[in-house]
C-alpha cells in the first residue's frame, strides 16, 4: 500500500461492527473473532482497505462482525471472489474466512487454485471437523467413525489433512493455531506479514455438534505434552522443553527425542520436506503449531498486473483504431440501389 | 485432365444464373483446412465489395479419423451484389475434397448446381470409409448436378514440387490450390491472400512460397483448362452499401469489440473471467490481447470461479464479465443469483449451442432462452438481450454494459454458435457517435450518527456502487436477505417482501429505458407477423421480404430486448391476426409471449444444429396465411 494518508491508531473495538454476533454461546468462533479484532490494530492497515470475504457456514458469518468491507458469498467460492477483488484492486488487504466443509469439500477446487496461484491474501480455515450450520453432519476433516445424523453408524471415509492439502497445492505459507490459544494473534500477524496466500488452519471447537474434538491436544493438562509451537531458528522442543523432534535419517521420518539430543531439529520454515512431515505427524507425536512453512514467491496479482502493463506498453487505448483494424475496404459511393 | 461427368449445354448451365448471389460450400476432412480456406475466401469476397454471410460447420472432434463422414468440416458462404442476410439455403457450388465430404454435403446442393471433387481422394479405401459402394464420380448417382472432377491432390503435389516438401506437407497445400481455383471462378484478387500467407508463414518462408505456388496453380488451372459450360468465371458486382470504411467481423470479434467499447463508454476497466468452452472461447482469446484497454482476462479453474471472480471484480469497482455456453451457464447459476441479490453489475455472455448436457458443442441452437429468463432458483430477475448477427453483437454488448452499470444488475447477453463463428461485412462504427454513460462510484460518508446505506435507491431503483477502499463507507453485503437501505441481515417477512418487490420492479423498470419495439418490414396489424429473436433474423427477414414481394400481408418483428420486453410489444403483437415464432428450440419464446401477452403465438421449430433455411420459413408463412 502506497497511500500517503497515515493509518489512524485503532483499538480492537474500532474493528467490531455494530451487528449482533449470532454464534452459539461458547463457540470457538467468538475467540477467533476477538483474536482477529485484537490483531488488526497492530497491522498498520486501514479499515477501508480491508476486505473480509467468506463462503457459507458458521465461520462465514464472520465478515458481518468486522467494521471493514465484507462480502459473504456462496458456498466454497470465497477464493474465486477474492481473486477478482484482488486483481481489480491489489491495494486491498484481503482476508478469506472459511471452514472445513466450505474450503475442503464444496470449495476444494478453489482452495487448491488460490494456493497454487499464490494470491496475496490471508486464508483462515476454521476447522471444527463438522458441518455446524446444517446441524451436525460429518465433514471432510471428520475422523473415521464420526457418528453424525448423516453417518449414524460412523463415517467410513478417511479425512483430508488441511495443511497437507495446502502444501500439496503449492502453498507458500502454512500455519496452525487454536481458537482460544493466546498465540493466535501472533500466527495471524505472521500470516499477514507474508506476501502471498497465507494458509492458516485454526482448530475451532464446535460446542454443539463436535465438542472437545481437539481436547486430546488442547486441554490444559495435556497442552504442554501435546503442542509443539514452532519458532523460526529455534529448536523444535515441547513438553516444557523436555522433549524434541529429530529426523530419523534411516526411515526419513520424524522421531521424538530427549531435549539434549544433538539431533533436535532447528525450525527452518523454508524446508518443505520437513514441513510435509510436521503437518502429518502421527499419534504419539505432539500437534505442530505456529508457522510450519514459509517460503515467499511472487504473487499472482503482481504477475498479472505486471504482464498487463508490459503488454499495454506503448499501445494507446484508441477505440476508433481498434474497431477499424484488420483488412478493411472503403466504399466510396453506393454501387447501386437494391 | 479434368473431366466433367455430365456436360451441360451453355443454356442448361445458366438456367439458374447466380446473378445476384452465389452460395459456395467448401467441404473436406477436418485436417484439410476448410475453415481457413473459407475464411480467406470470405476476406477476398469482402474486399471485392460483395455482401456476404458465412456458416462454418465443423465437427466437435479436432481431428476425427481421416476420411470418415463424422470428420467432415465445411464452410459455407453466401455472397452477392444484393443484401445478404443468411448463409444461403442451398449451395450453388460444392467443393468436395474427399468422398466423405461429398457424401455429407451433396444433397444440400441445389439441383443443377456445380460439384467440384478431388478425384485423387476417391480411392477404394476412402470410398469405403464414406460408405460408397461404387465411385459416385463414375456412375450416374450425381446426375441431377453438374459434376467436375480432377486430381487436386496430384495437381497440388506438382505445383509445390520445387520446394522439396515431404508428401504430407505438400498435400497440406491442397486447400490453397482449391482456394486459388475458387478465386479464379469468382474473379478475385489473389494479392491479399498472398500477403496473408507471407505473414502467417513468416518463420517458414518455404511454406509461404509453396502455399503461394499452390494458390497460383489453382488459379491458373481455372484460367487455362477448358472444362466446358459449367465451369466458367462469374463476376458479381459489389453490393449496395452505405459509403464508409468496412471490415469483416465474426460474432466473437464484434462481441469482444463491443464489450471493450461498452467499458470505455462506461469509464470502467473490464475484468473478464472465463473458462474454455466451445463455442464461447474465442471471446476470451480476443480480449486477452487487448490489455491496453484496461482489460484483465482471467482463465479460471472452472465456470463457477470464472463468474465468482467477475463478481468479485465488480464488487471492487471494475465491470465483471463472464462468458460461456449453456452447460457452463448452468454451473454459473448460483453465483448469478448472488449478483442479483447483492445487486452488482455483471455481464454473462451465453454463446448458445445444441443441448441438453454436452449436446452439440459445435452446432448452433437457441434453446437457452428459458435458462436466461427463468433459469434460477427463487425470484431472481435478470435483463436478457439477444444479438441477431455478428455486426449486431457489437451494439448489444454496449447496451449490456449500459444496463449493467446503470441499474446495478447482472445482464444476460445471448448469442449463439452460429453468430459467434459466422462472418459478415461490418461498416466500421464512428465511435464519436456513441454517447458515453460514465459510472459514478458513491463516496460520500454518512453524517455523524447516520448509517451507511448500500441499498438506498436512486435513479431506476439502482443502488449505489461503493468500492472497497472508500473511507467511511465500510459495509457488508452478501447472499442473505437484507434490510432495505442498510443491507444488514434481515430475514423478516416485511424485508423479504420489500426487497423482492424492489429487485423485481428495478429490472422490469428497464423497459422504460429501451426503445419501443419497431416493425422491421411489413405493416402494423398485418394478417401475419413473424416474430424472431437472435440469429434467426436473416432467414426470417428474407422470407418475409419475399412474401411481401408476392403481395402477402406479412410483417417481421425482431426482438432484441428479451427481458424486460419493450413496453409496446404486447399491444403491437395483439394487432396482428396471426403470430408465428420461428426459433431454433422447441418453442421457448413462443411460450414466453403467450405467458406475457396471452397472444396465440404459433411455433416453427428446428433443432438440427443448422440455421433455418429461408424456404422453411417461407413455407410456414404460407401455411399460416392459408
Amino acid at each position: 500500500m502506497n497511500d500517503a494518508t497515515p493509518i489512524p491508531t485503532t483499538t480492537a473495538k474500532d474493528w467490531a461492527s455494530d451487528q449482533e454476533v449470532r454464534w452459539c454461546p461458547g463457540c470457538g468462533d467468538y475467540a477467533v473473532l476477538k483474536a482477529v479484532q485484537r490483531t488488526m490494530p497492530d497491522l498498520a492497515v486501514a479499515r477501508e482497505k480491508t476486505v473480509f470475504i467468506s463462503g457459507i457456514g458458521c465461520s462465514s458469518r464472520f465478515p458481518y462482525y468486522m467494521a471493514t468491507y465484507g462480502f459473504h458469498t456462496i458456498h466454497g467460492r470465497a477464493p474465486a471472489f477474492a481473486t477478482g477483488v484482488k486483481l481489480a484492486n491489489p491495494e486491498l488487504d484481503v482476508w478469506i474466512i472459511t471452514g472445513d466443509g466450505d474450503a475442503l469439500s464444496i470449495g476444494g477446487n478453489h482452495s487448491m487454485h488460490i494456493l497454487r496461484r499464490n494470491l496475496d491474501c490471508q486464508i483462515l480455515l476454521f476447522n471444527n471437523e463438522i458441518y455446524g450450520l446444517t446441524k451436525g453432519q460429518y465433514s471432510p476433516t471428520s475422523r473415521v467413525g464420526t457418528r453424525s445424523p448423516s453417518t449414524p453408524f460412523g463415517s467410513v471415509d478417511r479425512p483430508v489433512q488441511p495443511c497437507a492439502f495446502a502444501l500439496g497445492s503449492g502453498a507458500r505459507f502454512v500455519a496452525r493455531g487454536i481458537d482460544v490459544h493466546k498465540n493466535l494473534p501472533d500466527v495471524l500477524k505472521a500470516a499477514h506479514a507474508h506476501r502471498g496466500a497465507s494458509f492458516v488452519e485454526i482448530f475451532q471447537n464446535c460446542v454443539v455438534y463436535n465438542d472437545d474434538v481437539f481436547a486430546s491436544f488442547t486441554e490444559r493438562d495435556v497442552a504442554a505434552e501435546k503442542q509443539l509451537w514452532l519458532q523460526r531458528g529455534e529448536k523444535m522442543l515441547f513438553a516444557g522443553g523436555a522433549k524434541g523432534i529429530a529426523l530419523d535419517r534411516e526411515r526419513l521420518a520424524l522421531k521424538v527425542v530427549e531435549a539434549d539430543d544433538p539431533d533436535v531439529l532447528i525450525h527452518d520454515p523454508k524446508n518443505r520436506s520437513i514441513a510435509h512431515m510436521l503437518v502429518e505427524m502421527p499419534d504419539g507425536f505432539p500437534m505442530a503449531l505456529g508457522v510450519l512453512y514459509e517460503d515467499p514467491a511472487p504473487t499472482f496479482e503482481t504477475a498479472v498486473i505486471e504482464q498487463n502493463a508490459a503488454a499495454a506498453k506503448g499501445k494507446p487505448a484508441d477505440l476508433q483504431a481498434l474497431v477499424s483494424k484488420g483488412q478493411t475496404w472503403m466504399v466510396e459511393k453506393e454501387p447501386h440501389k437494391l | 485432365m479434368a473431366t466433367a461427368t455430365h456436360q451441360l449445354t451453355e443454356k442448361e448451365a445458366t438456367a439458374h444464373p447466380p446473378a445476384e448471389a452465389v452460395v459456395v460450400r467448401f467441404a473436406g476432412d477436418s485436417g484439410d483446412g476448410m475453415q481457413l480456406t473459407g475464411g480467406q475466401f470470405t476476406l477476398s469476397t469482402a474486399l471485392a465489395g460483395n455482401d456476404l454471410a458465412t456458416f462454418p460447420d465443423f465437427p466437435a472432434e479436432i481431428r476425427a479419423p481421416q476420411g470418415t463422414t463424422f470428420g467432415v468440416s465445411a464452410f459455407q458462404i453466401n455472397f452477392g451484389s444484393t443484401a445478404i442476410e443468411t448463409a444461403g439455403d442451398q449451395p450453388d457450388v460444392l467443393i468436395a475434397m474427399n468422398p466423405a465430404a461429398l457424401k455429407m454435403n451433396a444433397d444440400q446442393v441445389r439441383e443443377g448446381g456445380l460439384i467440384i471433387a478431388d478425384e485423387g481422394e476417391f480411392s477404394a479405401r476412402n470410398l469405403a470409409k464414406a460408405g460408397y459402394e461404387a465411385n459416385p464420380l463414375e456412375d450416374s448417382s450425381l446426375a441431377k448436378w453438374q459434376v467436375v472432377h480432377f486430381n487436386i491432390s496430384q495437381l497440388t503435389l506438382d505445383s509445390v514440387k520445387p520446394f522439396g516438401l515431404g508428401n504430407k506437407e505438400a498435400l497440406r497445400c491442397k486447400n490453397m490450390w482449391t482456394l486459388g481455383l475458387a478465386l479464379w471462378m469468382f474473379d478475385r484478387d489473389r494479392q491479399p491472400i498472398v500477403d496473408w500467407l507471407k505473414v502467417k508463414f513468416a518463420k517458414a518462408p518455404e511454406l509461404a512460397e509453396a502455399n503461394i505456388a499452390a494458390l497460383n496453380a489453382g488459379h491458373a488451372y481455372g484460367e487455362t483448362t477448358e472444362m466446358g459450360a459449367p465451369f466458367k468465371q462469374h463476376h458479381l458486382a459489389a453490393a449496395p452499401a452505405e459509403p464508409g470504411l468496412y471490415r469483416t467481423v465474426t460474432g466473437a470479434e464484434s462481441l469482444a469489440l463491443g464489450l471493450v467499447a461498452g467499458c470505455q463508454l462506461a469509464g470502467v476497466n473490464m475484468f473478464f473471467g472465463s473458462y474454455p468452452i466451445t463455442p464461447a472461447s474465442p471471446l476470451l482469446h480476443h480480449l486477452a490481447r487487448l490489455k491496453e484497454f484496461g482489460i484483465t482476462t482471467f482463465q479460471a479453474e472452472d465456470e463457477i470461479a470464472a463468474i465468482c471472480a467477475a463478481i468479485g471484480a465488480s464488487y471492487a469497482g471494475q465491470l465483471g464479465i463472464t462468458s460461456s455456453s449453456g452447460p457452463g451457464i448452468a454451473l454459473k447459476t448460483e453465483a448469478l443469483g448472488l449478483a442479483v441479490m447483492t445487486e452488482l453489475p455483471l455481464i454473462v455472455v451465453n454463446s448458445q449451442r445444441g443441448g441438453p448436457s454436452t449436446g452439440l458443442p459445435t452446432k448452433t441452437e437457441q434453446s437457452d432462452l428459458y435458462q436466461a429468463v427463468y433459469g434460477r432458483n427463487a425470484d431472481s430477475p435478470v435483463p436478457v438481450i439477444s444479438a441477431r448477427s455478428p455486426a449486431d453483437a457489437f451494439d448489444c454488448a454496449i447496451e449490456a454494459c449500459r444496463i449493467a452499470t446503470h441499474y446495478m444488475t447482472p445482464v444476460m447477453l445471448l448469442t449463439d454458435g452460429y453468430i459467434a463463428n459466422a462472418a459478415e461485412p461490418w461498416k466500421v462504427p464512428d465511435m464519436s457517435g456513441y454517447a458515453p454513460f460514465p459510472v459514478s462510484f458513491f463516496d460520500t460518508p454518512p453524517a455523524e450518527g447516520e448509517q451507511v446505506m448500500p441499498y438506498a435507491r436512486g435513479d431506476g431503483l439502482a443502488r449505489p456502487w461503493i468500492k472497497p477502499g472508500t473511507p467511511g463507507l465500510e459495509h457488508r453485503i452478501g447472499g442473505i436477505e437484507k434490510a432495505p437501505g442498510t443491507g444488514n441481515i434481515d430475514y423478516s417477512p416485511a424485508a423479504h417482501q420489500e426487497m423482492t418487490d424492489t429487485r423485481f420492479a428495478k429490472v422490469l423498470g428497464i423497459a422504460n429505458d429501451i426503445p419501443d419495439q419497431d416493425i422491421c418490414i411489413g405493416r402494423e396489424g398485418a394478417d401475419l407477423v413473424v416474430v424472431g429473436w437472435g440469429s434467426t433474423f436473416g432467414p426470417i427477414h428474407q422470407a418475409v421480404r419475399r412474401a411481401l414481394a408476392q403481395g402477402k400481408d406479412v410483417a417481421h418483428v425482431h426482438v432484441r430486448h428479451i427481458w424486460p420486453a419493450p413496453k409496446n410489444l404486447g399491444d403491437l403483437l395483439k394487432g396482428f391476426n396471426h403470430v408465428l415464432v420461428p426459433e431454433m428450440n422447441m418453442g421457448q419464446y413462443k411460450t414466453l409471449l403467450r405467458d406475457q401477452y396471452l397472444v396465440d403465438a404459433q411455433s416453427l421449430t428446428k433443432v438440427s444444429g443448422h440455421p433455418f433455411r429461408i424456404a422453411e420459413i417461407a413455407a410456414a408463412i404460407d401455411k399460416a396465411l392459408s
